[in-house]
């Protein structure tokens, strides 16, 4: 199963990069068979690496939500980010830290999620993860003094709702 | 079309010099690191916007079998793997100046000096 999922993700990807070779479809013969053979190789070589025995992405409604997140969720956190950076550009005001979070994932694909959301998100970027316990360690260019009550620091303060949305999608 | 194209080009373009300009300003590694990644994420998936645009008015003139159309499948490519390897790439570079002690300036706080971490 790994290794076929593996090898029609290697050819889907293959068929987008040579669309309009040629007239068979969009694609020529030789470019079909070629990546098709490919596929094959890739697929038996590399299949403990990119799935594992994990196959909870190919459920239909995991891939709809992390659309939703992507576009309505990521996006617009990623637009304040950037208007946030250019404010502290502008006027200079900054007052870092490091914090420890602990957002309780369950897996890794989770955890991956949400430590490339916080890097690309308002004012985060995320140093360190410790992988035994989980905990994320959160370089913070704004730090709340709300937040620095409790060890580990509350993740609703760092970064919002996103620990729940990467449990949703991957949890 | 032309107007929109200009307008994505602007805006990527603004959003990259804000980030050369935070590369500048900023005091110490990972607040730079801050503004190396999020800037220039957001303004290029705006360049890479424009292209496909571009790309997608070539498309529906000259058909679909032209070799201008696929770039705008292979910038959409591209634009994913942008997005994942800019965020990996900052965690990477963070945790390696962590790792080799580079401490930030005027930090209030620092839960990561002196715990023990995947030793």
């Amino acid at each position: 199963m790994a290794f076929l999922v593996t090898s029609i993700t290697v050819y889907i990807f293959y068929l987008l990069m040579t669309t309009s070779s040629g007239n068979l479809l969009l694609w020529s013969k030789e470019e079909l068979i070629i990546g098709g053979v490919l596929a094959i190789v890739v697929g038996a070589l590399t299949k403990n690496i990119l799935v594992k025995k994990d196959l909870r992405m190919l459920s239909p409604r995991r891939i709809f939500l992390f659309l939703i997140y992507l576009i309505f969720v990521w996006f617009p956190a990623l637009a304040v980010a950037n208007i946030d950076v250019a404010y502290r550009v502008i006027t200079g005001k900054i007052n870092p830290g490091i914090v420890k979070i602990q957002p309780k994932l369950p897996n890794d694909l989770s955890l991956m999620i949400l430590a490339n959301s916080i890097t690309l998100t308002p004012g985060t970027l995320s140093v360190e993860v410790d992988e035994k316990t989980n905990a994320l360690y959160v370089h913070w260019i704004n730090v709340d003094k709300a937040a620095l009550k409790k060890m580990p620091r509350d993740p609703k303060y760092v970064c919002g709702k996103f620990p729940e949305w990467a449990r949703r999608i991957a949890g | 079309m032309n107007i929109a194209l200009y307008i994505f080009i602007g805006i990527g373009c603004l959003f990259n010099l804000i980030g050369v300009i935070g590369l500048h300003r900023f005091p110490d590694f990972y607040t730079r690191l801050h503004a190396a990644t999020k800037c220039t994420t957001f303004g290029s998936i705006f360049l890479i916007i424009a292209v496909m645009i571009q790309s997608i008015a070539i498309w529906t003139t000259e058909g679909i079998s032209s070799p201008e159309s696929v770039l705008s499948i292979h910038s959409f490519i591209a634009m994913i793997a942008l997005v994942l390897t800019n965020a990996t790439g900052a965690h990477a570079i963070a945790r390696a100046g962590h790792r080799s002690g580079v401490k930030p300036v005027r930090a209030v706080v620092d839960d990561i000096d002196g715990a023990k971490i995947n030793d």
